[in-house]
């Protein structure tokens, strides 16, 4: 039978299976999150007594931030334009600017999710050793999306991360809204993955390869005969990672998901998952379907303009702070897709920057909702918020200005975000979406302004007495992280240069293996 | 000096005054940017009073005196500066000085670059000037530690829309008044405040939405044709890169975001809640100084970089001005609450700087300009006002007040001279800014002008209407004990009031050092706004002829009859 599928496929019976020479620095970062990951999961098995929840903590910031360093260490390297970037293992992984960008931001985000679970794990009483194993094995899945340089490699990077995230959504096992947020998680997320996978498979038949090199080579140098096959593909594969993304109309399952899995993993999912989302998607339709970018702009257009409607559209009528941050990260992701859409090396650019501005600015304000939240997950209401500032004035102010940075108020990150990927569509002539967008942020401002009213304004006495009894805990480590994020928000919010610049050479490099 | 003469004196001059300017920018300092204090006036002005709202807020919060000290000696200090920049203002030089330049975000072309010209220098001096005697004017009534950070950091926005001749410096300015003020507003105001705080918020940033993208256009359509990307507003503005079309949507984005802040008929309705609703302190700055933010910007703005579609709106734009000034007036003369009838004498006023500013002539403009000036001293004494008569009876409704002027004289001696100066009195500020605007905007739009004469008239109307509710009579009960001004009100009125007796009596110097700035901004709307019918770098004759404006009329191709 195997015999009968080699001899199909063209390689001759008797030749020795020739191995591929795998080139271990180019997988460093994602080996350390993997072996780390086991790693953990042995140590915990073998010990004899439970292990504190600080241990865990701490080696998963250990882990992460090692895998950060040794992806930043290629940096020179790749953005070298003597040596510049490399495939590796046959061309099925890619190591450039986009991928070490990419591995780092997604390091930086375990960090300070380890940080900001710490005292979660602690105040709801649930096992550190499972939840930093399922961390960092999710983020690998992240890493190994940003370096895939084939369909089927992203497809794995994809599935570890989702699988590792079906079960951390519900981590908080006595919670059954958790519970449903796994099972809904799980469900919608293996119909997608389905999605995606056909769309490869099309994809393939269409092109005859699943290496994005020679996607780009053959489109670049041929009309496909099959050209619905590979069109059909294409628009599976932006099906399944806008899922993943939470772009309208693949965004349903986002609100219930994001509202009932623990704060910290939502936080990972706004934060983490988005990003290695768009990595893929700007990895495989921005750059290996570059070529068919007519067929594919108007498809993220409408899928952009729909985006930034609905997502501050939905999220002005929550009542539920957690809910309305999951909705706003549906309108973020319309911002994202506007640098997306704009096919050009300044949208990826602006993507990018878009991504790692938001991934702190969605840490941050996860995070503070994580301090306000009782035992067991309950009331992100927005009354929980009520005066907060008289109760916590530093906590609020943080929380403020996080908001204030979605809202897009100059010399936050969000604003140079914004202007970057808004920039990035005026320069591509999108100016109807660009405007949209605009127009759109100012709902979404309604959403954020009206908790920062109630932090401010709102007087604890009347009809929250228990959340003036509750006095709220800020422990270290999240207090250390919600520091980090604010110093991000506001340091590339007033200087932003450095991070243009490593956003400017970090877009996708297509290298074809067989060229 | 007749109408006529002004418009066209000088023409010559202020060409050579753009060439200066010219060959100023692109220096990374000009030599005057340092001054004699060793350091940049103008980034001291923005920085000074940031770092003041800095130093606030670390302060202990059960210490309020402390935080309201540094917020007196950081605003002071920022005054003294700015009246230091006056007397080192060169009086002849139309171009920007004191300029200051520096690379902030290298990709996107984007640089520190401030500078200040005889347009903005009298803005930068009310700014400079009404904080410290709102921090010394007002005691907020309760937390003065977050109220003063806050007010610290709405003077370096506004600082900053003034001085800033980079248009993403602008913009981040012009966004980043808005957190400060709305906080304040919500922080700190009367029963309403979320209501007001929210809309205030919400309209503005709607407003200049837009703008971030019309800038970004403008920017990006300057690059394809020049090959630079660049955010820079002089070399934008002079280059004219834009086609006619295009300029002029890019015009209506620039001029919504303008409009609301101004805020022009119909985008004015935040405006009366705002105010209303915002403690004393805010409610002066608002008026005095943030209305004047888009008014400054229609001027710096949209004639500058859009002369050909600022004299195509024209007409639209005098029309709302003058309906503005007629709507506002109006509904100022029903309300019943004496705060909220200020908030409408606001949008007759504004009428009146836009139709100053769109009538294209150096009168209206130079009135203008003096207008917004008049209009921060005079309305932000009136909110004052309004807030010590709020303090002592506790409320703001005309019907309850009664015969004031036997309890508090000297308030009303007071209230009586802003009341004139708000009115147009002659002899006082008021009226030397509303007789250009009227005599500018008579010349090119006379019917326009004479609607706008009446809004006077009724100006007249609805505050001795109110002023004889308020003040005349016999008081009775809380009304007759109501005791007077105190010694650090008068000392913070004292100023405005010598303000708007010197204006009034002797406005020359600060014509003078306006009216440089304004010849050539009309020479540059005169040379770029008919670009398609003259060749590039045709000097047009300085014509003069029998009917006024007819010249001017064909320049401007034929608008305005």
């Amino acid at each position: 039978m195997i015999t009968a599928m080699f001899a199909q496929v063209g390689v001759p019976v008797d030749a020795p299976l020739v191995l591929p020479e795998v080139a271990w620095s180019a997988l460093a970062p994602l080996l350390i999150l993997i072996v780390g990951a086991l790693g953990v999961l042995v140590i915990t098995a073998l010990s004899p007594r439970s292990l504190p929840v600080g241990f865990f903590t701490i080696t998963t910031v250990a882990i992460a931030s090692g895998a950060a360093v040794v992806a930043v260490s290629a940096w020179d390297r790749v953005t070298d334009p003597t040596r510049g970037p490399y495939t590796a293992i046959a061309g099925a992984v890619t190591v450039d600017g986009f991928s070490v960008l990419v591995t780092a931001l997604l390091g930086a985000i375990v960090v300070l999710v380890a940080l900001l679970a710490d005292g979660h794990l602690r105040r709801e009483g649930l096992s550190a050793a499972e939840f930093s194993v399922l961390v960092l094995l999710s983020a690998s899945g992240g890493v190994m999306m940003a370096l895939a340089n084939d369909l089927i490699v992203m497809f794995l990077g994809l599935e570890v991360l989702s699988i590792a995230l079906y079960v951390l959504a519900g981590y908080q096992v006595n919670s059954v809204k958790s519970q449903e947020s796994a099972m809904k998680y799980f469900l919608l997320g293996a119909f997608a993955s389905a999605f995606l996978l056909y769309g490869i498979a099309l994809v393939y038949g269409g092109t005859g390869t699943t290496n994005l090199g020679e996607i780009g080579g053959f489109l670049s140098r041929n009309v496909p005969g099959e050209r619905g096959l590979m069109l059909g593909g294409m628009v599976m594969l932006i099906v399944g990672l806008g899922f993943k993304v939470g772009v309208v109309p693949f965004q349903s399952w986002v609100p219930d998901v994001y509202q009932g899995a623990p704060t910290p993993v939502t936080a990972f999912m706004a934060s983490g998952v988005k990003v290695a989302g768009f990595a893929a998607l700007l990895r495989v339709i921005v750059s290996a379907f570059e070529v068919q970018a007519q067929d594919w702009r108007p498809v993220m257009w409408v899928l952009a303009i729909l985006t930034l409607l609905v997502g501050p559209a939905m999220a002005i009528v929550q009542s539920d702070v957690k809910r309305m941050l999951a909705y706003s990260s549906v309108s973020h992701a319309g911002f994202i897709l506007i640098g997306v859409q704009a096919a050009s090396d300044q949208g990826t650019a602006g993507s990018l920057f878009y991504l790692f501005a938001y991934s702190f600015m969605a840490l941050g304000a996860f995070g503070v909702v994580s301090l306000i939240v009782r035992q067991g997950e309950t009331g992100a209401d927005i009354g929980q918020f009520r005066g907060l500032s008289k109760r916590r004035p530093v906590l609020a102010l943080a929380f403020a200005i996080f908001l204030l940075a979605q809202t897009g108020v100059p010399l936050t990150s969000g604003f140079m975000a914004k202007f970057s990927v808004i920039g990035a569509a005026v320069s591509s002539e999108s100016y109807a979406l660009a405007m949209v967008a605009m127009l759109t942020s100012v709902v979404g401002a309604f959403a954020y302004l009206r908790v920062v009213m109630a932090m401010y304004v709102g007087s604890t006495d009347e009809n929250t007495v228990d959340a003036q009894l509750t006095r709220v805990q800020i422990p270290a480590s999240a207090g250390l992280a919600l520091g980090l994020a604010l110093l991000v928000t506001i340091g590339i919010g007033i200087l932003p240069s450095a991070a243009l610049d490593a956003a400017r050479d970090a877009v996708p490099v297509l290298i074809s293996p067989t060229r | 000096m007749s109408a006529r003469f002004l418009l066209r004196e000088g023409g010559l001059v202020n060409m050579l005054g753009g060439l200066s300017v010219l060959s100023l920018v692109g220096t990374q300092t000009s030599g005057s940017a340092t001054s004699a204090l060793g350091f940049p006036l103008l980034t001291g002005l923005v920085v000074i009073p940031a770092i003041g709202a800095l130093l606030v807020a670390m302060t202990s919060a059960k210490r309020g005196d402390f935080a309201r000290l540094i917020g007196l000696l950081t605003s002071v200090s920022v005054g003294a500066l700015s009246i230091y920049l006056l007397t080192q203002f060169v009086t002849s030089d139309a171009g920007f000085q004191f300029t200051t330049q520096q690379v902030w975000v290298e990709q996107f072309g984007i640089s520190w670059h401030l500078g200040v010209d005889g347009i903005s220098l009298f803005m930068v001096v009310l700014t400079g000037l009404l904080f410290p005697l709102v921090l010394v004017g007002v005691t907020p009534h309760h937390d003065p530690k977050p109220y003063t950070a806050w007010m610290l950091l709405l003077e370096a926005g506004c600082m900053g829309v003034f001085l800033s001749l980079d248009l993403f410096l602008f913009f981040v300015a012009f966004e980043i008044v808005l957190v400060p003020m709305y906080f304040l507003i919500s922080g700190w105001g009367s029963s309403e405040r979320e209501y007001a705080a929210l809309k205030f918020f919400l309209f503005t940033m709607a407003g200049s939405a837009l703008m971030l993208v019309g800038i970004l256009t403008l920017a990006f359509l300057h690059q394809q044709a020049t090959g630079v990307l660049t955010f820079d507003l002089v070399e934008i503005a002079e280059a004219q890169s834009v086609a006619e079309s295009t300029g002029r949507w890019l015009f209506l984005a620039f001029a919504l975001a303008f409009a609301v802040k101004v805020p022009i008929f119909p985008l004015h309705t935040w405006l009366p809640d705002a105010h209303t609703q915002a403690p004393t302190g805010a409610s002066v700055i608002l008026a005095g100084v943030m209305l004047k933010l888009g008014t400054y910007g229609l001027l710096r703005f949209g004639l500058y970089l859009f002369p050909e579609a600022a004299s195509y709106f024209a007409p639209l734009l005098v029309t709302l001005g003058v309906i503005g000034i007629i709507y506002g007036a109006i509904v100022a003369a029903m309300q019943r609450d004496l705060k909220r009838l200020v908030a409408y004498s606001s949008v007759a006023h504004l009428g009146f700087i836009v139709l100053g500013t769109f009538a294209f002539t150096s009168q209206g403009l130079e009135g203008g300009i003096l207008q917004m000036v008049n209009h921060g001293i005079s309305t932000g004494a009136l909110f004052l006002l309004v807030g010590m008569i709020y303090e002592r009876r506790h409320t703001r409704e005309i019907s309850e007040l009664h015969g004031l002027q036997k309890a508090a004289p000297i308030l009303a001696v007071v209230f009586t001279v802003v009341m004139f100066s708000s009115i147009g009195l002659p002899g006082l500020n008021g009226f030397v800014g509303e007789f250009l605007i009227l005599i500018g905007s008579f010349v090119t739009r006379r019917w326009w002008a004479v609607v706008a004469a009446s809004g006077v008239i009724l100006a007249a109307l609805y505050l001795l209407w109110a002023y004889q509710r308020v003040f005349h009579g016999e008081p009775e009960g809380e009304n007759a004990t109501m005791p007077d001004l105190t010694w650090r009100e008068g000392f913070v009125l004292a100023p405005l009031l010598v303000a708007i007796v010197g204006l009034g009596v002797y406005p020359k110097p600060m014509l003078d050092r306006i009216e440089p700035a304004v010849e050539r901004l009309i020479d540059h709307v005169d040379d770029n706004s008919d670009f398609n019918r003259a060749p590039a770098g045709s000097v047009k004759p300085v014509k003069v002829d029998q009917h006024g404006g007819g010249a001017r009329h064909e320049n401007l191709g034929g608008l305005g009859r």
